[in-house]
């Protein structure tokens, strides 16, 4: 596929923590550069820093050397422009589910849209994760799968340059895990958005990725092997099964993750 | 009911996380056969109708038997029931300043508890947020409250008349001393619970000091606040009548008092049991608000 022009670069990037045993040195020299509208997952073991990285592009922690540019600015903190999905959805337990992203909607487009506006533009969020029929629930009411879908609603509701899942279907079963990675596919087609993912399943990233960033393990970690998946879209999860491409893929990842098994892992 | 009053609580439940909670296993217990199966609702009203009521029934009948063979000079069961009429009678009665009917003593009494209880409301929660918030101010506070909390709340009440020179100021003063330990540890206790999730979605949002304090810390700490609200009310009831006692005039602790000075034992009796129920509705209105502000809690 042709590389869209970079909207992100990574430069040099390296993060060492200040640790009661001393400091321990997560990530070296992570260079990444990512076109927009690509998609792009980053893959490694327990423990490989990859979710430093997407701290540090996040801008939830400061990095301690390099840094990173989104658009040619540098990050320097938090912000909408970069908005997170976590792991673990994160909504607020005392609001709705329109009240999670209206949240995000009112602080984000507060200055620019009238309140109705604002509403129209939540349930359009809603309605594009299928959540529209449980909007007055709260999150201790629905599911794992829908607290993940409120939550990617609320990311996607910032109208983010770039898109950040941290693991976002690593605590869900695996049917709901497939229908979520299949709207996550849905809503990047539709929206063409810049979206970096941070997985441990292999599946998972030849499924969704253009491209597959692998990490080392740490400490030290860096990025080792970045493959491109060539696959066309839009991908049916049930046709790849047996696609070259998807099995090439699949097996690129694999013997990499295979080569740097940890010990313990082992 | 929590004894233990001046400790941290936690509220019922947790707000649940991510990972899916494992259902409670029911097991039957071998010795519960197939009686403890299911009941029907005419059966599980029964059994809360009938068994307080066989309970109440044989505290009556022990005490006439007590009363009858070994304490003549207490009252019997039909004295204090007879008082208990009167006194219901006319509740609202006023004969002069110091002779009011019960309805006004307990209101008196209430009027003292809320009034302390706001108070304490009022300091203790923004005290509570600055010690949860802040290492520092919990550094410098914690060793002061953890030497002032043991304290029974009547040693202060001294010190309250040599300061305010009047016995209703002192009264409320001593209320406000009872209240207001489990407004700042449950506060603090609270937010110091938030979750690190809450605050990196704050963080993504931009959020600024008072958005933060405005959309999650208080609402976040909420549920922590009610039960320190809960704890202190329950105990400022126990403590009023200690302390009206003390400081005499109207209000449900003097007229025990009062009648002890009197040697009228059944409207003690009788008082004694205005208290609990006072106490009973005191606590359920505050576990309904509670409850209603439980996000955790799961709407039927």
């Amino acid at each position: 596929m042709t590389r869209q022009p970079s909207i992100l670069q990574i430069s040099k990037l390296g993060k060492t923590f200040d640790t009661r045993s001393g400091s321990f040195e997560a990530l070296r020299d992570v260079d990444l550069s990512i076109g927009e509208g690509e998609f792009v997952s980053i893959i490694g073991h327990s423990g490989c820093g990859k979710s430093t990285l997407l701290n540090l592009v996040a801008g939830l922690e400061a990095p301690t050397l390099g840094g990173v540019l989104l658009e040619g600015r540098l990050v320097d903190g938090p912000g909408p422009e970069r908005a997170v999905v976590f792991q673990n959805h994160s909504l607020l337990p005392w609001l709705t589910v329109y009240g999670n992203v209206r949240l995000a909607v009112d602080k984000v487009l507060g200055g620019t849209k009238s309140s109705a506006e604002r509403d129209a533009w939540t349930r359009e969020m809603l309605d594009l994760v299928n959540m529209s029929a449980a909007a007055g629930k709260r999150p201790a009411e629905i599911s794992g799968g829908m607290k993940q879908r409120v939550g990617i609603a609320r990311a996607l509701a910032m109208e983010p340059k770039v898109l950040l899942l941290d693991e976002p279907f690593g605590a869900l079963d695996a049917l709901t895990r497939a229908q979520l990675q299949d709207s996550v596919m849905d809503i990047h087609a539709r929206l063409g958005n810049t979206v970096i993912m941070i997985t441990h399943d292999v599946d998972e990233a030849v499924l969704l990725s253009d491209r597959i960033v692998m990490m080392s393990n740490g400490p030290a970690a860096t990025i080792g092997e970045i493959h491109d998946v060539a696959l066309a879209r839009p991908r049916r999860r049930l046709e790849l099964g047996e696609h070259a491409d998807y099995l090439a893929a699949r097996a690129a990842v694999m013997r990499f993750l295979t080569r740097h098994r940890t010990d313990k892992a082992a | 009911m929590k004894s233990a009053a001046l400790t941290i609580i936690e509220p019922a439940e947790e707000p649940e996380m991510d990972a899916p909670r494992p259902e409670p296993v029911q097991t039957r217990r071998p010795q519960e056969p197939a009686a403890a199966r299911e009941r029907t609702p005419l059966e599980t009203l029964a059994r809360a109708v009938l068994l307080p009521a066989i309970t109440f029934a044989l505290v009556l009948l022990g005490w006439t038997v007590m009363q009858a063979a070994f304490v003549p000079a207490f009252p019997d069961v039909p004295t204090v029931w007879n008082k208990a009429v009167e006194t219901f009678s006319d509740p609202f009665y006023v004969y002069g300043p110091n002779d009011m009917g019960i309805a006004w003593q307990v209101m008196y009494s209430l009027g003292r508890v809320l009034a302390g209880f706001l108070l304490a409301v009022a300091v203790g929660i923004p005290v509570g947020f600055l010690i949860g918030a802040n290492k520092t101010f919990e550094q410098a506070w914690l060793p002061l409250i953890a030497i002032l909390r043991p304290v029974s709340p009547l040693a202060w009440l001294p010190i309250g008349l040599l300061v305010f020179r009047a016995v209703d100021p002192s009264a409320i003063f001593v209320i406000f001393i009872t209240s207001i330990w489990p407004m700042i540890l449950n506060t603090a206790a609270g937010v110091k619970a938030i979750p690190q999730d809450y605050l990196n979605v704050a963080r993504v949002l931009n959020f600024n000091r008072r958005e933060m304090v405005t959309k999650i810390y208080v609402p976040a700490t909420l549920p922590y606040m009610l039960t320190g609200m809960q704890l202190s009310l329950s105990t400022a009831w126990m403590v009023i009548v200690a302390a009206e006692m003390l400081t005499g005039g109207i209000g449900i602790g003097f007229y025990i008092w009062d009648e002890w000075n009197n040697l009228s034992v059944p409207s003690i009796i009788v008082a004694i049991v205005i208290i609990g129920c006072v106490g009973i509705l005191l606590e359920a209105g505050m576990n309904h608000i509670r409850r209603r502000y439980d996000y955790s809690a799961k709407k039927e």
